[in-house]
């Protein structure tokens, strides 16, 4: 598929930060994404807002609270992937209602269409599993663009082989079971997961209550090709919004975090690149 | 009876658009509701209707409402949900689900309720069959619906707040799968209506189409045939699918679902709100808490905040089998407005010595401005009993100048 996706997790562990679009304006949003590619992001997964998001946890509904009350749309929201000065691949998360009823034919192909125009790299859909993805699948395919899909810790046998027959670019590994939120430890659930998607050739990202740079090297030594944080850094966006902090104060504490989570991504790879050659 | 639909399908609608940590759960619901509810397996059917009879006080009568028929020169039938334990059809549902849920080995019942019926519901069913149980209720819910909150704690429940949107039903589901997803391995989520990933819609239908296997028989008994016209509230729909589900090849039985119109069908776009609960009459595909159907939402997809003066209605979506229904023409998507629910309201206690939900009442309004078009025999399902309502329709009713209504000063501010 896209190469863009492939090359960010060629050359050591990849690390993939959230933000949602437009939190907690458009102005600010362009700032804060922009940080994140200075902190060392590999891919930024951005998220185009929905009303209904069941799979997030409080932090990242109140980012797509807010960022809906600062007038954030589909067309908002391609205007905005124009708008940004980055280099990374982009890839789009939001929910399939939105990608549905975009454009003037029902279904998923006029959103694609239009994502490939402005350059993003694919999607994850976190309300679309593989059973329902077949016509997002073949728009994707024919604008050559990546469709990400997350395994949970549920997720076993011929669910998972299927899973990993549709799945392009990267597959999101869910760390632990329910919605998403940054938490104080590393899932135990994590290592089980790597193992059970080893045999797969396609990249690894972990994510779900990833923190600190301390979980990102855990993580990354248990043989993650990449780490995904969303909530530890909306948290980030949260406070600088409630305690009145300037854009650039706030896109500086981002980056700051960012290269903390990328250091640390770094640090859990040396450890097993040993590893890596022995093979 | 309806067709099963094994792929989860009912046309173009229904599926199964949820998190992927939730599918496996899904496929083992899937795999239970084949055997236990399509198959008997274990006797489990057979323990449903022990049950519903003995703990429910099924069957309700089908009633002959002789004031109603005269005022109307037609006869009118009321099928009488509200007599069913907990004084409405959701019992029925949350009954079947719990012991669902104990025949599959699960330890803990999670629910969402909107006006507080099928909180009570799952409540009671959870007591009864010894299961803990968490309610998730939005907040505005929790105020508008003290009492429902008050008996699902007597029953041992715990009841929720749900903060987020505009504390409704469609915020009280998002926060109930959310609880599903973290806790899906020892969980089941009792859903209240006809919606929701496959197999919820058809396994909601199958639990709920008592209503309309009894009322079909106790009509034939009491007329010696069948019904002109059937009418039944719909939100999202799981007292409709329950009414109808024994009709639909019944050709010559009319069909009519009649939601909430709200205060108007107009729509404030830039606001998100649709001041109404229509989704059937007006609503635009899209997919919403797991299915593809009908939805109150704006040219972008976002969902809108419906409302209603029945909280029960008061959903964006619907049921993807009523959805396939109505685009087949075979049921008849119908609405009547706040004042009209009102007034059907006062009318019903009035005339019939029988008190409706507010919900229920959208049927009895739609059958006073169309009585003429519905043939000689009308079977309306009374879905459940307006105690809960009293406090709004108190404060609704001071107003509006409602012919039929007693003067309710004296209760002004509360009962």
């Amino acid at each position: 598929m896209a190469d863009d996706l492939d090359a960010a997790f060629a050359d050591g562990p990849a690390f993939v930060p959230y933000l949602a679009a437009g939190d907690p304006d458009y102005e600010s949003s362009l700032k804060y994404v922009e940080a994140l590619e200075r902190g060392g992001a590999d891919v930024i997964e951005l998220g185009l807002p929905f009303s209904e998001p069941v799979a997030e946890g409080s932090t990242i509904q109140n980012a797509v609270v807010r960022a809906l009350e600062g007038g954030m749309t589909p067309d908002r929201f391609f205007q905005f992937v124009d708008d940004l000065d980055v280099d990374v691949p982009l890839v789009c998360m939001t929910y399939y209602n939105l990608i549905f009823q975009y454009g003037d034919e029902p279904g998923p192909r006029p959103f694609v269409e239009r994502a490939a125009e402005l350059g993003l790299s694919g999607f994850v859909v976190p309300d679309l599993p593989a059973e329902e993805a077949d016509p997002l699948r073949d728009a994707c395919d024919e604008f050559g663009l990546d469709l990400v899909f997350i395994v949970a810790p549920t997720t076993r046998g011929e669910r998972l082989d299927r899973i990993m027959s549709q799945v392009s670019g990267y597959v999101y590994v869910q760390a632990r079971l329910g919605v998403t939120g940054a938490q104080d430890d590393v899932s135990g659930q994590t290592e089980e997961s790597l193992e059970r998607l080893a045999d797969y050739d396609v990249p690894k990202a972990v994510g779900f209550g990833i923190k600190t740079g301390d979980h990102a090297e855990r993580i990354v030594a248990a043989g993650a090709d990449g780490i995904i944080v969303g909530s530890a850094l909306v948290d980030i966006v949260a406070e600088g919004h409630e305690t009145g902090k300037s854009a650039d104060a706030v896109a500086a504490r981002l980056e700051e975090k960012a290269r903390e989570l990328k250091d640390g991504a770094l640090r859990g790879y040396e450890q097993r690149v040993p590893q890596a050659e022995g093979k | 009876m309806t067709q099963q639909y094994a792929d989860g399908k009912f046309g173009k609608y229904g599926g199964q658009y949820v998190p992927e940590a939730l599918m496996p759960a899904i496929e083992e619901l899937t795999d239970a509701y084949e055997r236990y509810v399509l198959e008997n397996e274990d006797g489990f059917m057979d323990e449903f209707r022990a049950r519903l009879r003995d703990f429910g006080g099924r069957p309700t009568p089908t009633q002959h409402a002789e004031r109603l028929s005269e005022r109307y020169g037609r006869d009118v039938y009321l099928k009488r949900e509200d007599l069913l334990h907990g004084g409405a059809h959701k019992l029925n549902n949350a009954l079947g689900q719990v012991l669902l849920a104990k025949y599959m080995g699960k330890e803990r019942i999670v629910a969402e309720t909107g006006a507080g019926q099928h909180g009570t519901a799952t409540a009671m069913a959870a007591a009864h069959l010894d299961m803990p149980c968490e309610i998730y209720m939005g907040e505005r819910d929790i105020n508008r619906q003290r009492p429902n909150v008050f008996r699902m704690r007597l029953n041992g429940s715990e009841v929720n707040p749900v903060t987020t949107g505009r504390g409704t039903l469609k915020e009280a589901i998002s926060e109930t799968m959310r609880d599903w997803a973290t806790n899906v391995e020892d969980t089941h989520y009792v859903i209240g209506s006809v919606v929701g990933p496959h197999p919820f819609p058809a396994m909601v239908r199958d639990f709920q189409a008592v209503i309309s296997e009894e009322a079909r028989r106790q009509l034939r008994e009491q007329t010696g045939g069948l019904p002109d016209s059937v009418l039944a509230c719909a939100g999202g729909g799981s007292n409709t699918m329950g009414t109808f589900a024994h009709f639909v090849d019944d050709e010559d039985v009319g069909l009519y679902a009649v939601e909430a119109g709200g205060s108007t069908l107009e729509v404030d776009e830039e606001a998100g709100v649709a001041p109404n609960s229509a989704s059937l009459s007006t609503g635009e595909e899209g997919v919403l808490h797991g299915a593809r159907t009908k939805l109150l939402q704006d040219s972008d997809g976002q969902i809108m905040e419906s409302h209603s003066v029945s909280s029960g209605l008061d959903y964006a979506g619907v049921g993807p089998e009523l959805a396939q229904l109505v685009d087949e023409e075979r049921v008849n998507a119908v609405n009547v407005d706040d004042d009209c629910a009102l007034e059907a309201f006062h009318r019903l206690s009035q005339l019939e010595g029988v008190i409706p939900a507010l919900e229920t009442a959208h049927a009895f309004g739609y059958l006073e401005e169309n009585y003429e078009d519905l043939g000689e025999t009308v079977l309306v399902n009374v879905s459940g009993r307006g105690d809960k309502d009293l406090e709004t329709v108190i404060e609704e009713t001071e107003n509006r100048d409602i012919e039929a209504a007693p003067s309710l000063a004296e209760f002004s501010g509360g009962i």
